[in-house]
């Protein structure tokens, strides 16, 4: 019996280790790529897997031609934006879905949940009129546009204020406290991690957008790292060290913390169920 | 009569705050999306004009062209065989690993921080490594191999290689909702069955597949409109020279390529809107079908 435990133990680690080195090859691919000469990555010898001097070049190159720091700033400024606002706004309109009475309540709630059944690509030709009406083009404005509100936030902030116990509130009434209050001092303190979960969805969602970004901020300068990778491949073409340095300059600042707030974020993403 | 003044007092308190905290939310949802939606539909009934000049009704003639689009039909073919592979390749892989996670292991949350890896990742960085480790003469997977196979230029299955991509990309999310799930599944089940002598194969099928299908279902619902939207990759994979574009692009990649490389905005929305019905579609029947297969407590 023990026998056959520690038998399927190690059937179980060996499958698990197969399929972590196969999760894992593509970015070691990247990294040792990225510090290869451009001969060195093309050789067609299965053993060069080691550059022969670990070259830093690749990444001086593409950090002067492609200005990363702007790009980084404009990343970091997006996101920013985006969880100060979707965060802000969703947990109001949660708590009001989820804990107040009042008319027309149930029927803004459709709309929220309606919106959450449209695939986006739906707003983005209105949305993207609207902006260019605005001027806003190419600004930071365009960019964190459309995540200003968040439909998914706002469900999901109802769902973590439904959760909470009634009785809080009541003390709080009986203390003298306006709604106002008991949502800034009592309510919003306790949905701490919901509130979390959803600043690290709409980060990652941010960072990964692709579609809005070429879109409302073509211009190199106002652009973020996801759109500046997808247009970079086109000028690159086949320097392939080239292109896995910038990759891994994108990736970097997100693995580093994910590596840091693994748990938060594993999480803010999949236990919230939103799709990336 | 004091009581009534106090109830009439707190209905008008709760207005008053409900109406303030819903106020952002709808004005940015009725700005940013209801409004976008009739827009979008109502341009499908119009072709853009040329230089700047304002739209001009032409009718049903967007769909009629729609209709007889071999391009479109193609692209809702190359969609679906993508949706396909990935959500039913990735969730049975995901199953079996998470189950194998769900046991008392070694490194149980190592293994969960490598499979979740992917998700953080920029899309486009994610495409770029790939097609390096899919280039038919100096890429990994053929030199490991030995082979000079055309991964994602082949017309027959470069959409099954794009997939490939998609399939690696999602694998750690759909194992953290199934960890979820299976967490939720009593214990006593599976003592008492393996009291009855059942196997782990049998245990599997019998119990944990029944008692984890509304999580399946969810997940399958959710990746099934998430894949029908693939975009990043076929964008970042296959160039417009690729001899494979017709075979793998997808209707959000159509869309994107009239609305906003060729500037016909009518004509976007055309495809936009098949895109929604196609996921209305798709959606209602599952939601149906799950009679059929879900169980619930």
């Amino acid at each position: 019996m023990v026998k056959t435990q520690t038998r399927s133990a190690v059937w179980i680690q060996l499958i698990l280790i197969v399929f972590s080195i196969s999760m894992l090859v593509p970015f070691l691919w990247m990294i040792l790529t990225a510090f290869k000469s451009v001969s060195e990555s093309t050789s067609v010898d299965p053993f060069v897997v080691f550059p022969s001097v670990w070259r830093i070049d690749s990444f001086r190159t593409v950090i002067a031609n492609m200005n990363f720091l702007l790009l980084y700033k404009n990343t970091i400024l997006l996101i920013f934006w985006r969880v100060i606002t979707a965060v802000a706004t969703a947990t109001m309109a949660g708590y009001a879905f989820a804990r107040l009475n009042f008319p027309g309540r149930d029927f803004a709630f459709s709309l929220v949940l309606f919106q959450m059944m449209v695939p986006s690509q739906i707003f983005v030709i209105p949305q993207y009129i609207m902006i260019s009406k605005l001027n806003a083009l190419n600004t930071m404005f365009g960019l964190v546009f459309p995540g200003l509100v968040t439909a998914f936030g706002t469900f999901l902030m109802r769902q973590s204020f439904k959760g909470l116990p009634r009785d809080l509130e009541e003390a709080a009434k009986l203390d003298g406290c306006n709604i106002g209050q008991t949502f800034l001092h009592i309510m919003l303190p306790l949905t701490r991690s919901n509130m979390v979960a959803l600043g690290i969805f709409t980060s990652v969602f941010a960072y990964k957008d692709l579609l809005w970004p070429m879109i409302a901020a073509p211009r190199n300068e106002a652009t973020t790292l996801a759109a500046a990778l997808a247009k970079m491949q086109g000028q690159y073409g086949a320097n392939f060290p080239q292109l896995m340095a910038a990759s891994l300059l994108a990736c970097l600042p997100m693995i580093v913390l994910y590596l840091l707030f693994q748990r938060q974020f594993i999480e803010g993403i999949a236990t919230t169920g939103g799709k990336l | 009569m004091a009581s009534i003044k106090k109830i009439s007092l707190r209905r008008r308190e709760e207005f008053f705050w409900g109406w303030l905290f819903i106020l952002p939310t709808m004005v940015g949802l009725i700005v940013l999306n209801i409004i976008p939606i009739f827009q979008t539909i109502y341009q499908s009934f119009f072709k853009t004009g040329d230089f700047g000049r304002g739209n001009i009704f032409v009718g049903l003639s967007n769909y009629v062209r729609l209709i007889n689009d071999k391009d479109v039909w193609q692209a809702l073919a190359n969609t679906l065989k993508y949706a396909v592979t990935e959500v039913v390749v990735s969730i049975a892989i995901s199953l079996v690993l998470a189950v194998l996670l769900n046991k008392k292991i070694r490194f149980r949350a190592g293994y969960r921080t490598i499979f979740f890896l992917p998700m953080i990742a920029a899309p486009a960085a994610i495409a770029m490594v790939w097609r390096w480790l899919y280039n038919t003469e100096f890429g990994l997977l053929n030199n490991l191999f030995g082979t000079k196979i055309n991964w994602i230029s082949n017309p027959n299955f470069a959409i099954y290689s794009i997939a490939v991509i998609g399939i690696w990309s999602i694998l750690g999310y759909n194992i953290v909702l199934f960890l979820a799930g299976l967490q939720e599944i009593p214990n006593d089940y599976y003592e008492a069955s393996s009291i009855d002598g059942a196997s782990g194969i049998r245990q599997f099928f019998n119990i944990t597949l029944p008692l984890l299908s509304p999580t399946i279902f969810f997940v399958v619902v959710t990746r099934v409109i998430g894949a029908l939207q693939v975009f990043d990759l076929i964008f970042m994979v296959v160039d417009i020279t690729n001899p494979a574009l017709t075979k793998t692009q997808s209707l959000v990649y159509l869309f994107y390529r009239y609305s906003f490389t060729q500037g016909n905005r009518g004509y976007g929305s055309t495809i936009v809107v098949l895109l929604l019905l196609v996921i209305m579609f798709v959606t209602i029947f599952q939601i149906i079908a799950q009679k059929k297969w879900v169980f619930y407590n």
